[in-house]
């Protein structure tokens, strides 16, 4: 059912835990449907420098999560964004089409730190935030 | 590796007695029972000493058996058959939320076709209250039909308190035996059953084959037309080694009962006392004389099942898990949400079913490995928080 790249992510996933002091921090899905899904990001210079994730889910859940820390690591933020739900499915040699919808949630959980991050920001073009 | 099977109400092997009974009837013996000569005659009279021994496991007159494609079959003939023969006395149709999908779906269908059906919930350990089956009765209802043991958590139903309240109030009253056969005792008078579904496969007989009991003077509408075969209720050519095998299996597991109740019950009971020493596991379905001797199944807090079954598989231990992702739906097992539990939970469920086959070691192996599994999974999952 699930491709030789899934089950090798499956069985050793990489970059799994937290990172305490995360400059972003994203989680999508409902343990109530079978996934969830958090990912914390360390940002230095724009870049990711860091990238972990906690996962609770099927096979293709954690897999999915193990893909995504290692394709979003070392990029720059605009690069990352642009990662899909495709991209992080073709880079595992494929998934179960049942899995595309209710377990590809990875890309969708890095937007969700990314997006995080973004707001922790001062706004820039705004007046300078007050500490 | 060492291969664990602990999948028993999926499928279970094929018993050696059981092979040697069918392999004739590929090769030597392939004649067609319909035919004159003596090759269709030899056919022929296996399919009559099968349907003896079906009938003789289960208390019945060998008259009384049709032999089916399997368990599914057997469901849907008794009550889509039913429901068309009945429909001029009534239109409804009552059943359990817990039922085999065979059961469920059919009577889903049967909605579609202007059939109202009612579906009895069940207590948290996933039994069906009689009270409220005898309060669901109607003067349109033409069909009670409620599983003697569950697949997914082994309870046994009052199948025959319901009988009695069938018999009583004139309604047919059909019961899937499937999961029961070889772990309770099944006797459709003792029962008081009009009809009931068995299978070949989960009880050491082959795939593809299985029977409906149907109680002499309980017509039915055939819904596979052809040439007339099995008193017209199911044409189609007989599928002779399988009958043959299934008829061996219903003799082995009568001759052998008592012995592999004792050696399932044990097993049963051993791996569910190391399984529930787990911390945060919680133990699906009833304890003790209520549940099937070769079921256990429990759910796991904070992890999913399907990750559970697949690090298991790595393990070489087989078994099986209620959650969203062992099926195609996205929902967990309707039979553990209707047990009132929560979906989470009902994702982080195992089922482990033993046969006659499994050994203590088996059992003990399987202790040892899932701690290690559950363990692991926890640390990656963003539910759990260790305790400090």
């Amino acid at each position: 059912m699930y491709s030789p790249k899934v089950m090798q992510n499956f069985s050793n996933p990489q970059n799994v835990g937290e990172i305490p002091d995360a400059d972003g921090v994203g989680t999508v899905g409902n343990p109530v449907c079978g996934d969830l899904m958090t990912i914390y990001i360390k940002v230095k210079d724009d870049r990711l420098e860091d990238v972990k994730f906690k996962t609770f889910g099927c096979g293709a859940a954690i897999a999915t999560s193990s893909m995504i820390t290692q394709m979003a690591k070392g990029k720059t933020i605009e690069e990352a964004l642009k990662i899909t739900r495709n991209d992080v499915a073709s880079e595992l040699e494929g998934l179960p089409p049942q899995k595309m919808h209710c377990s590809n949630l990875a890309a969708d959980a890095l937007k969700a730190a990314i997006d995080d991050y973004r707001k922790r920001l001062p706004d820039r073009t705004g007046p300078a935030e007050k500490k | 590796m060492k291969r664990v099977y602990l999948d028993n109400s999926a499928t279970s092997k094929v018993d050696d007695e059981v092979l040697d009974a069918m392999l004739p009837f590929f090769t030597g013996k392939y004649g067609n029972p319909s035919s004159l000569y003596a090759l269709g005659r030899e056919s022929r009279e296996a399919i009559e000493v099968a349907r003896q021994q079906v009938a003789s496991a289960i208390g019945a007159s060998p008259a009384e058996i049709i032999f089916t494609s399997g368990g599914t079959e057997a469901d849907n003939i008794a009550i889509v058959g039913s429901a068309l023969a009945g429909k001029k006395k009534g239109n409804h149709i009552i059943t359990s939320s817990i039922e085999h999908p065979a059961v469920l779906e059919t009577c889903r269908y049967l909605e579609k076709e202007g059939f109202k059906v009612t579906y009895l919930p069940v207590t948290p350990e996933g039994i069906v209250r009689v009270d409220e089956l005898a309060a669901a009765i109607t003067k349109e209802t033409i069909l009670i039909t409620v599983m003697q043991v569950n697949n997914e958590i082994g309870s046994i139903q009052p199948i025959a308190e319901i009988g009695r309240i069938a018999k009583e109030k004139g309604i047919r009253f059909h019961t899937d035996a499937v999961q029961a056969m070889g772990k309770v005792r099944v006797n459709v008078n003792d029962l008081g059953v009009d009809l009931l579904s068995l299978s070949g496969h989960k009880i050491h007989g082959p795939k593809g084959v299985g029977a409906l009991y149907l109680r002499k003077g309980t017509p039915v509408r055939s819904l596979v037309h052809g040439g007339g075969h099995e008193r017209g209720i199911r044409s189609g050519t007989e599928n002779v080694p399988g009958i043959a095998g299934m008829g061996k299996a219903c003799e082995v597991m009568t001759r052998d009962f008592e012995r592999n109740v004792a050696h399932m019950t044990r097993l049963r009971d051993r791996l569910m006392d190391g399984l529930l020493k787990i911390e945060h596991s919680r133990l699906n379905g009833p304890r003790g004389a209520q549940r099937s001797p070769n079921n256990v199944n429990v759910s796991y807090s904070f992890v999913e099942g399907e990750s559970m079954v697949l690090l298991l598989d790595m393990a070489g231990i087989e078994v099986s898990t209620g959650s969203a992702c062992s099926s195609t739906k996205l929902e967990p097992s309707h039979v553990l949400l209707s047990c009132g539990l929560p979906a989470e939970e009902a994702h982080g469920s195992l089922r482990m079913t033993n046969s006659k086959y499994s050994t203590e070691e088996e059992i003990d192996y399987v202790i040892e490995t899932l701690p290690g599994i559950v363990a692991r999974l926890r640390e990656m999952s963003p539910l759990y928080r260790r305790p400090a």
